[in-house]
């Protein structure tokens, strides 16, 4: 064990050599690419927002299966079947046919082929299930029908959340999938959360919707309050005149007739036209303005628009104009988003965190290190030597991974500090106890090196075994301390069998007739 | 040489005693789950009005109806902690801040903010057991290959105890229990697994070498071989691990109490718990050689 090649040796001071660059890479800028690595600062060091957001498919899912009732009643009106008794149950549908047609129902939803009921061969299952109950027919959604529908509006929804934090020009954000239903959103160095919280809170579902005074309408109508509750609920036709797909563009404004803030739009092609036509056959009716179920403004209308452009108002403010144009541009979300999980960290908070962080780290290391060399003098000094180039090899592993460090992280590198110490205190332990019964230094240093290996892999392996459940099993902060602590592990051991090894070796060559060496 | 094997008896039935308290505690008294496991708020501020305190704060967040509400100093006389239950008011943070604004003026800097939701904390207490089960598990079965099964059972009933011990501290004194106190039990449950396996090389080692010794004073000739080891490193580890609680911040806190507790729970189980494990199977130099004539 004590014998060292020149190569080895020469490897080992370079390895060295090489992380202390790159950990200092860190503190000085280098021209270098490959150098100019620096650690990432979690949303806890740096001040920011971790948002998770989860999907409401329910809406979604409901709104296909109004859709889907009205493509049965086609599809078989086409064959002759008529479909009786077609009711919608909330996230299912049920109807009944005569006996006769029964199995042309069933051989229609069953067929592989079958366009009513898409077929995924990839996971031989269609898109909807089907059963009977008493000469009831129930459909409902499968399993993989679900998980196709979740996905498809988790995408849709993450290109929605995108546009609209990127309209926001906030630095770095990360925006990624979780499961079927989640988007997670990581916003570093954000100043206001609430306005990323209430944006993307929002459906921005827009509509331009009739108001009527009767419920005789033919296509239904329904009760909406005000955005502001500035005036009485009105009741408003469920036809749309226009979506918020039709907008091209939004801006915010000041109306200069009525110094009021009002957002404008531009519609596209079809846009235009459709509210060209409805402004002209609609003049001195009431046009409401509605957004996620709630009336903005209803306007009378006064004068065709043909211009394929308008504005709406309703009392906004700058800011508020300028939030609801961003959600215009950006476009509807598929389905209503909730925020399940919040950790927002101030600017200031982070900095103390990291301050305080320093501080434990810097006392943590001095503490050892004075333990060790009044413990151990000469060996205690090459254990202090071994723990600094530690952190410098810990440090320079997360740099070249560019990995995110995160304040449990900073705690992982302290206790790193603290049980890096236990291999070389298991190693020198040894040789005292060998010492006692051998006189040659080299021989006695060797076994104490060779017994020890035993103790020292199986006290690591342990440590390590839990610091791997953690990073899969953590989430954020703690996934940076399971980091810190089991790559701690990796170069411990590193520089306890090379650098420490390498200098005791060196010192023992040179005092090897001396006693009481350790 | 230290005695250590003269009080087996004694500390045996002290750790026991522990568990058992302990067990009474958790299921009585419960923990005190944070937000990341049972859901709701959590808001870290700080006042640059040093007149603000925690009982005018408190009156002033009782009159908006958020249920329970915790409020205490975090730290320093102008930084507060406010945690309320699970509010399905999407835009309470506003209101608060508006709130509180409106009846002690701008002075109030919203460092931290933690809301977790009903779903996602049910997720996260999930999974955190998960990870200590596994990690227990897994521990069993590093220890179960490297060892007989008279050790493995030994060290695996040193790790239960250092774990509801230092749970049961924390249910005694009422403290936080949150996502880094799991990652500070998991690290526990490492270091006391090393702890152990130090100590059960050296019986091992010891029984091989020792033919006529009975295992009650080879345990003790192996705890005493390898005692200052035992000794440097916790003190080390405790030097790392007092400095994070007394200068790494709040937020550390809890997390390095545990550890602290954790490793010192995890020293005195590898020397009372394991070691008597071995005495009370009556482990004999059979043990190990079997095991080699097997191999």
């Amino acid at each position: 064990m004590l014998y060292f090649s020149k190569f080895r040796i020469i490897s080992v001071i370079l390895i060295s050599l090489f992380f202390i660059l790159i950990a200092s890479s860190n503190l000085f800028k280098f021209e270098n690419n490959f150098l100019n690595k620096k650690i990432n600062l979690g949303l806890d060091l740096q001040g920011g927002s971790y948002l998770l957001l989860e999907i409401d498919n329910n809406p979604v899912i409901e709104q296909k299966i109004q859709n889907l009732s009205i493509s049965i009643r086609n599809y078989f009106k086409d064959k002759n079947i008529r479909i009786k008794n077609l009711k919608i149950l909330g996230q299912k549908l049920s109807f009944s046919v005569d006996e006769n047609f029964k199995q042309t129902i069933l051989d229609t939803f069953n067929d592989e082929e079958s366009e009513l009921n898409p077929y995924y061969p990839r996971f031989k299952s269609h898109q909807l299930d089907i059963t009977e109950e008493n000469n009831i027919f129930f459909v409902n959604y499968s399993t993989q029908g679900i998980v196709k529908l979740k996905t498809s509006s988790q995408d849709q929804a993450l290109e929605i959340v995108r546009r609209r934090i990127d309209e926001i020009g906030t630095n770095e954000p990360n925006i990624l999938k979780r499961g079927n239903d989640r988007i997670l959103v990581e916003l570093p160095g954000l100043d206001d959360p609430m306005r990323i919280k209430s944006l993307l809170g929002k459906t921005a579902n827009l509509t331009f919707r009739f108001v009527t005074n009767n419920d005789q309408d033919s296509f239904g109508a329904e009760k909406l309050s005000y955005e502001d509750d500035s005036e009485e609920d009105a009741l408003v036709s469920k036809r749309i005149i226009l979506s918020g797909d039709n907008l091209l563009d939004a801006q915010p404004r000041m109306d200069s007739e009525t110094n009021e803030t009002v957002v404008t739009f531009t519609l596209d092609r079809v846009g235009a036209k459709r509210f060209g036509k409805a402004t002209s056959t609609g003049i001195g009716k009431q046009l409401a303005i509605v957004l996620d179920g709630k009336i903005i403004s209803a306007p009378v209308i006064r004068d065709t628009i043909a211009s394929g452009s308008g504005q709406i108002s309703g009392g906004f403010t700058f800011q508020s104009a300028t939030d609801l144009a961003l959600l215009l541009r950006s476009g509807a979300l598929p389905a209503p988003l909730n925020i399940i999980e919040e950790r927002t960290v101030g600017p200031d908070l982070g900095q103390d965190s990291i301050n305080a962080g320093m501080i434990a780290l810097a006392i943590g290391f001095v503490l050892v290190i004075v333990f060790i060399f009044v413990k151990y003098k000469v060996f205690g000094l090459i254990t202090n030597i071994t723990l600094i180039l530690n952190l410098f090899l810990l440090i320079g592993i997360l740099t070249i991974f560019e990995a995110t460090l995160t304040l449990p992280g900073i705690a992982g590198i302290i206790l790193t500090v603290g049980m890096a110490v236990d291999a070389n205190v298991l190693i020198f332990e040894r040789i005292k106890e060998e010492l006692k019964n051998e006189k040659n230094n080299l021989i006695a240093f060797d076994s104490g090196y060779t017994k020890s290996r035993t103790a020292i892999l199986d006290a690591n392996i342990t440590t390590l075994l839990a610091a791997i459940i953690l990073f899969f099993m953590g989430s954020g902060p703690i996934k940076g301390f399971s980091l810190t602590l089991g790559i701690g592990i990796f170069t411990t051991l590193f520089s306890v069998y090379f650098i420490a090894r390498l200098l005791t070796v060196l010192y023992v060559y040179r005092n090897k007739e001396k006693e009481g060496l350790i | 040489m230290i005695a250590f094997n003269k009080y087996y008896n004694q500390f045996n039935i002290l750790s026991i005693s522990l568990v058992v308290i302990s067990l009474f505690l958790l299921t009585f008294k419960g923990l005190n789950f944070g937000i990341d496991f049972k859901g709701g708020t959590l808001i870290e501020l700080r006042s640059t009005d040093s007149k603000i305190n925690v009982s005018s704060l408190r009156d002033n967040l009782n009159s908006m109806n958020l249920g329970d509400v915790s409020v205490k100093n975090f730290g320093n006389e102008t930084d507060f902690l406010i945690k309320f239950e699970i509010n399905n008011n999407k835009n309470i943070i506003e209101e608060i801040k508006s709130n509180l604004d409106k009846s002690f003026g701008n002075t109030f800097d919203f460092r931290r903010v933690e809301n977790v939701g009903p779903k996602v904390s049910a997720e996260l207490l999930k999974s955190g057991v998960i990870a200590i089960v596994v990690a227990l598990t897994l521990m069993l079965i590093y220890i179960w290959i490297r060892f007989e099964w008279q050790f493995s059972l030994g060290a695996i009933l040193a790790l239960f105890h250092d774990v509801l011990v230092t749970l049961g501290l924390f249910s005694l004194l009422g403290l936080e229990i949150n996502l880094s106190i799991i990652a500070a039990v998991l690290t526990i449950v490492g270091y006391s697994m090393n702890d152990t396996v130090v100590i059960f090389d050296r019986v091992r080692e010891n029984l091989r070498k020792y033919s006529d010794i009975k295992i009650y004073d080879l345990t003790n000739i192996s705890i005493n071989e390898t005692l200052s080891r035992t000794l440097i490193t916790s003190i080390t580890t405790l030097l790392a691990l007092l400095s994070i609680f007394f200068f790494g911040g709040e937020i550390l806190k809890g997390f390095s109490l545990a550890m602290i507790f954790g490793v010192i729970f995890g020293t005195y189980s590898s020397i009372y718990i394991a070691n008597t494990v071995l005495v009370r199977l009556r482990v004999s130099q059979k043990t190990v050689l079997r095991e080699d004539e097997n191999s």
